[in-house]
């Protein structure tokens, strides 16, 4: 059986420049897996997301490659069947609590609503359906948190409202665009493991995005580590902490903080890690140009 | 709790307070005119011409603002005249806001071809001096209180177009309005339940500037005598006619150039302290 989701050779220009933003990114996650998408700031981890989801921004332009959701082509579909495919099989848990929430609107509705316009449920139902999803993410007073505005939560309940929203219709699919970056430290570890929660409740595959490590070793099975919009590994992610392949993951690793030596200093990456890195991504450049 | 919200708050409110009830006085005065008027606004006595106000020497207690050189009662023609400057407030401010926030949301959130013909067509409109703008507009379509009202929508809907398509770029820029495309909401349905409450706040602050402008605007019409006729009891009627017997009758004056200032800054005030209240970051 295919992936659910497949990515493949996908290749992003800004408007009006024919530098790359990703480059020939291939990239697939099964059903029920959790894969962590992995880079440092602008290598491009967040636009995949949008691109699955189609909400990249109007100066982002796709040249190459297709998007696979569970088998359906969705690059190459028309833009309203697009959104429809996507709705009834993916959801996004953002970044920012702050601003995904509509701020004008109480809590209940922007739950309910996603019931009522993609499964096609009755609002009863879909408020019964909306209280459970409250319930699954731990809140204690789900009638009251309906009735509030974003403003009268905090930032760990919205980010948990978030949570309950996405998995509100049943995606097949879920991304999480770096989901507990903007969070307390502690408030993350509960966030983390909610989410790993709810994924193997809801036997969801997930696409997480972040800049952690730490965070990739709790909650993924499969790894992928891009560098300037190129993949450089793709891999397992117990192999990838006993043995990183590419000379920039081994960097990245060793840039990272360990529990079991947490006094060790932190290797910065490499100058000449990240002259090599650039060299591969210039060659990859001149290759892609050379063939089309 | 003793912090800056508070303080802002408490400042709102007594703002709100205050503007809100100078205008509360206005409409009344306007709704009840007939009744509460001491005098027929148009009723000339020419040997009761240019009376002073109730505490200068040789006044008439029936005159409690003195008369005019024709011997109008100058209290009865400001409470008359808030009667066509409410009008045109509300009516100009209503519409200008409906027409100008629906360009400015379709350009802010579609962006692309729309906001480009959109913007263009606001910067081309904004280049007319707008005053003159008005007079040509209405030498062109006649007098009258329509002409007035349909003027004041035609120069000032760039208005709430630039701040509204300003607002509703903001505001497509969050995480929401994404969330809200994921799940398949269209177009229509994410302008209307997602950004349009919340460029509200924006909006109503602007229709209560936009109303003042408006009665600055029907004045202006009315000092240059492009407003209804001549005879209309009018504020800007009324500062055209005074200011040529300022010497003799300072009040006919400056009576209605008070209430006309009060009104505007009112309605200005009012936007401000209704904007910090609906705000959501601050409430």
């Amino acid at each position: 059986m295919s992936a659910f989701l497949e990515i493949d050779t996908l290749s992003a220009v800004l408007h009006g420049s024919s530098q790359r933003l990703l480059r020939s990114v291939r990239l697939t996650v099964d059903r029920g897996e959790v894969r962590g998408l992995v880079g440092e700031s602008g290598a491009g981890k967040s636009m995949i997301g949008k691109a699955v989801l189609g909400i990249l921004p109007a100066a982002v332009r796709i040249v190459e490659g297709i998007i696979r959701l569970d088998g359906h082509d969705i690059l190459a579909m028309p833009a309203s069947e697009r959104r429809r495919v996507i709705g009834a099989t993916a959801a996004l848990i953002p970044q920012d609590p702050l601003t995904a929430l509509n701020p004008s609107r109480r809590i209940g509705p922007q739950i309910t609503n996603r019931l009522v316009d993609i499964l096609g449920w009755s609002k009863a139902a879909a408020k019964t359906r909306a209280l459970e999803l409250l319930d699954e993410v731990h809140i204690d007073a789900p009638e009251r948190v309906m009735a509030s505005y974003p403003h009268e939560l905090s930032g760990g309940m919205r980010q948990r409202v978030l949570i309950a929203s996405a998995f509100a219709a049943n995606p097949k699919l879920v991304i999480a665009d770096e989901p507990t970056t903007a969070l307390d430290v502690t408030v993350q570890k509960q966030i983390l493991k909610l989410i790993r929660e709810m994924q193997a409740r809801h036997d969801t595959a997930m696409l997480f995005v972040t800049h952690d490590l730490g965070v990739v070793s709790k909650v993924c099975q499969k790894l992928t580590v891009l560098y300037a919009g190129k993949v450089v590994e793709d891999t397992a992610v117990a192999a990838f902490f006993e043995a990183p392949q590419h000379p920039y993951s081994k960097a990245l690793l060793a840039a990272t903080p360990k529990y079991t030596d947490p006094f060790a200093s932190l290797l910065p990456v490499h100058e000449s890690v990240i002259a090599s890195a650039n060299a591969e991504i210039t060659a990859a450049d001149q290759e892609w140009r050379h063939g089309r | 709790m003793p912090d800056g919200r508070s303080a802002v708050k408490r400042r709102a409110s007594l703002r709100l307070w205050l503007s809100g009830s100078w205008l509360a006085l206005v409409a009344l005065a306007a709704l009840l005119a007939p009744w509460i008027a001491p005098h027929d606004p148009l009723a000339q006595d020419l040997f009761a011409g240019r009376l002073p106000p109730f505490f200068a020497a040789g006044a008439d207690p029936a005159y409690l603002l003195g008369t005019d050189s024709l011997g109008r009662d100058v209290l009865s023609r400001i409470i008359h005249g808030a009667r066509i400057a409410l009008t045109v407030a509300l009516m100009a401010g209503v519409a200008t806001a409906l027409l100008g926030s629906l360009l400015g949301l379709l350009a802010g959130y579609l962006r692309g071809w729309t906001d480009i013909v959109i913007s263009r067509l606001v910067d081309i409109w904004m280049a007319f001096p707008p005053v003159l703008f008005a007079i040509l507009l209405i030498a062109v379509i006649g007098t009258g209180l329509t002409s007035i009202i349909v003027a004041i929508v035609v120069i000032d809907w760039t208005r709430f177009c630039r701040v509204v398509r300003a607002e509703a770029m903001n505001q497509s820029k969050m995480d929401y309005v994404a969330s809200a495309t994921i799940a398949g909401q269209g177009r229509a349905s994410i302008l209307w339940r997602e950004i349009g409450p919340n460029v509200l706040p924006t909006i109503a602050a602007l229709l209560t500037l936009e109303m003042g402008i408006a009665v600055i605007v029907e004045a202006i019409l009315s000092f240059v005598n492009l407003s209804i006729s001549t005879d209309a009891p009018t504020w800007g009627g009324m500062i055209a006619e005074g200011r040529t017997s300022i010497h003799q009758a300072w009040w006919v004056l400056v009576f209605p150039l008070v209430v006309l200032f009060l009104t505007v800054l009112s309605f200005s005030q009012l936007g401000e302290g209704l904007k910090d209240r609906f705000d959501p970051v601050l409430r």
